[in-house]
């Protein structure tokens, strides 16, 4: 299986070790190799990976990989996250800011199930990350040993591949087709689990990337043809509109999808995970689709000719109602994954693909046009929008304090250069809503999945990417508290991350729910809070609270201005609700502004 | 595209991997889906293994269920197919009494008619071979119980299509 891995020599290993290390002289050709443990192996394979950061937690069965770790710490950073679920969350939030791949590393059996919320997060959001977990001595697979547990079997649904590994031998190879797998095509995750005797087994190591997997086809063929039919239908429409995901951004996009719906003027609107592709002030952007999305695109994709997708996978929360969307218009979709085609929408026209080849070589074939009088419409619907909600969202009259004002506050500081970490409810929407985005990449949440408890570690693993960067974690007071340990972490690796908790004191969005389809039965909803800002002094973070309009500007220019991290806790009104809202079940076009 | 339920049959090319099973069955647990049958084997190709899937559903399903299949990392490519597109067959094994085979005459004929193969035969029992369609060898079961069968059992099926499947040139287009 593994013979059917391309290899390239990693130059830098053997020179490296020629000087150093006894090379065996039997290796064919030019393949040096040196004999080291199994547990050497994987770092000296990640480091040949490139990989200069990884989160984890030790433990029994993964500390031989630890002990090379300790030896390996000036290449190779080692972040010792406070729960397993933090560390995974870390590694998604370095993979979503940097496109590199994150890495998480446990031990065996708790250690490892705690990744699995992670994992499955980074599986339905296409995040490119790789997963170690240390296992019970291969003699004792199967038997319950002390933390056993069968992470291959479980993590299986939840991984684009996975493997566990026996013997020391294996342990290069098996990590270059991790990388390869986990980065190359739709990424995703992928666990590579270790026995401990393999860890600690010598062999004569040395180390190749991986190129190709001859059972595995990253990125699909184009059809030219294809091409020219999705260009034909949108140069024949009178009311295109493009709808884009995460794909933009995966396949280094942007600027081939700019030319594109500049070229042919077309309006573009995003689902949450293509968000900051391109900017929001981009006369183009007509804002979010979905659920909580902006009104006129959801509203016209009900009214569109032809809807161009592009790198989405019209999840449900995108589409509502399925039989009631888009029903008149054409469908062109551009995919990398053949399995997306027709699984929820059916399209006309399907170009296979990486989304930045795809678009460089649809911008010649489309005609040059501006669609002024569908525009128009856009605006129209925007205006409605802004009277009924922005307006009161961004520049309320009301006392209480409003989600909206709060990012409005972070967009103006910020002059919408940060990237925005969120975790998932009201605030995510709001956020996604509101936040201004000039870069891309700078929109990290949890899309596909929903983890609460996924913004504070994964803006720990973004900051640590690009240091450079404004990195502002925001969450509600609910997902906060499920990861609220990583703030341990942060002090520990001072890393300058601004959090921003967002507090109604509610389960926001569940509440939003019992109020509108459950009578307002807020069963298990009101949240009996601690004193936030005493938990992160505890951590010895600088902490404010802010519970009145006139004092928010002041709090967010001290966290900005802040060289370290910076909490800040908002008090916001207890039972603001988001809209608009497609009511889940709804067609799109059924949208509810109150 | 056909909305009616069809029996499918699904033939998976795959690396031999340990835990590629899971991973498909997996599939087709997530959407509840019954797997008729299940039948793993070598292929035409060294070293790659051959799946052979019957289930019962929609088109419109069953190419889903290809697409997801297909996107795992050690398939190298799957193919889905009507009954009338496919060659299939499946056995059974019955164990039955031996003392039956001399008392009971009709027995013997049922043997014969069937088409089936006395495997062995020993003072205490004989073991009966059935290969065919799964009607086939159902009517055996039914005109077989009467007398008692001790033991009974089918094989999943295995079927051949009568198209081409172009997966050595896949493999050789890597190579």
């Amino acid at each position: 299986m593994l013979g059917t891995c391309f290899r390239v020599a990693d130059k830098f290993l053997i020179k490296e070790n020629m000087n150093t290390q006894t090379m065996t002289t039997e290796a064919k050709d030019t393949k040096k190799t040196i004999r080291i443990s199994g547990s050497e192996a994987v770092v000296r394979s990640l480091i040949a990976e490139g990989v200069d950061i990884l989160y984890g937690y030790p433990g029994g069965a993964i500390m031989p990989v630890y002990d090379e770790l300790y030896k390996f710490q000036d290449e190779i950073h080692h972040v010792l996250s406070r729960h397993e679920q933090g560390a995974t969350h870390s590694a998604q939030g370095y993979a979503r800011i940097s496109g590199k791949v994150g890495v998480a590393i446990a031990t065996s059996g708790p250690g490892a199930t705690n990744l699995i919320t992670g994992i499955a997060d980074a599986q339905i959001d296409s995040t490119p990350m790789v997963c170690i977990t240390g296992q019970v001595p291969s003699h004792l697979l199967g038997s319950d040993a002390f933390q056993e547990t069968d992470i291959v079997g479980i993590s299986t649904p939840v991984t684009k591949w996975n493997h566990q590994v026996t013997k020391a031998s294996e342990i290069p190879a098996v990590i270059a087709k991790a990388f390869y797998i986990a980065k190359s095509g739709r990424p995703g995750p992928v666990l590579i689990d270790i026995t401990k005797d393999a860890q600690f087994e010598e062999f004569d190591y040395s180390y190749e990337k991986c190129t190709g997997v001859r059972s595995y086809v990253p990125v699909p063929k184009t059809d030219p043809e294809t091409l020219k039919a999705a260009a034909e239908l949108i140069n024949n429409a009178k009311k295109p509109l493009v709808v884009w995901g995460q794909g933009v951004i995966l396949s280094k996009a942007e600027e081939a999808f700019k030319a594109v719906i500049e070229k042919a003027g077309i309006p573009s609107a995003w689902t949450i995970m293509g968000a900051s592709a391109i900017p929001t002030s981009h006369p183009l952007n007509v804002g979010m689709v979905g659920m909580h999305g902006n009104y006129a695109p959801n509203v016209l994709t009900n009214e569109c000719d032809v809807l161009i997708a592009i790198g989405m996978r019209f999840d449900d929360r995108v589409t509502g109602k399925l039989d009631e969307y888009a029903r008149q218009a054409k469908v062109v979709h551009f995919e990398i994954d053949p399995a997306e085609i027709d699984k929820n929408v059916k399209t006309d026209v399907a170009v296979l693909g990486d989304a930045k080849a795809s678009l460089e070589a649809l911008l010649p074939l489309l005609n040059e046009n501006t669609h002024t009088e569908w525009h128009q419409k856009f605006k129209d619907l925007y205006a409605i929008e802004f009277e009924k909600v922005i307006k009161n969202d961004l520049h309320p009259t009301k006392e209480g304090l409003t989600m909206g004002e709060v990012l409005n506050e972070i967009n103006t500081q910020t002059k919408g250069e940060a990237a925005i970490v969120t975790d998932v409810g009201q605030h995510q929407m709001i956020a996604c809503r509101y936040a201004d985005f000039n870069v891309t990449k700078s929109n990290i949440t949890s899309g596909g999945l929903g983890t609460m408890g996924f913004g504070l570690p994964a803006a720990i693993g973004a900051k640590m990417a690009a240091p450079e960067r404004e990195v502002v974690s925001i969450s509600g007071d609910g997902g906060y508290q499920m990861t609220i340990q990583e703030l341990g972490t942060i002090f520990q690796q001072k890393a300058a991350v601004k959090v921003v908790v967002l507090n109604n004191e509610f389960l926001g969005m569940v509440r939003q729910w019992q109020q509108l389809f459950f009578d307002k039965r807020y069963a298990s909803t009101e949240m009996t809070n601690p004193d936030f800002v005493a938990i992160a002094k505890g951590y010895y973070l600088n902490a404010k609270r802010v519970t009145k309009r006139e004092e928010l500007a002041d709090a967010v220019a001290e966290m900005i201005a802040s060289e370290e991290a910076y909490f800040l806790e908002v008090c916001v009104e207890k039972e603001d609700n988001v809209f608009p809202m497609v009511p889940s079940g709804a067609s799109v076009s059924e949208i509810r502004l109150e | 595209m056909s909305t009616g339920i069809k029996s499918y049959t699904i033939s998976v090319y795959t690396e031999n991997n340990i835990g590629l099973l899971n991973r498909i069955s997996a599939i087709f647990q997530r959407r509840h889906i019954n797997i008729e049958s299940l039948n793993i084997s070598v292929s035409e190709i060294e070293g790659v293994s051959r799946f052979t899937i019957v289930v019962n559903m929609t088109e419109e399903k069953v190419r889903k269920i290809i697409g997801q299949i297909e996107k795992q990392i050690e398939v190298i490519k799957a193919y889905y197919h009507t009954e009338e597109e496919t060659i299939y067959q499946e056995t059974a094994m019955f164990k039955i009494k031996s003392e039956l085979l001399f008392e009971e005459r009709q027995i013997q004929n049922i043997i014969k008619e069937s088409n089936s193969r006395i495997v062995t035969v020993n003072k205490e029992f004989f073991v009966l071979e059935k290969s065919g369609r799964r009607n086939e060898i159902e009517l055996l079961h039914r005109e077989l119980s009467v007398f008692g069968i001790l033991q009974f059992t089918r094989s999943g099926r295995i079927a051949v299509t009568k198209e081409r499947m172009e997966i050595s040139q896949m493999l050789a287009a890597f190579n």
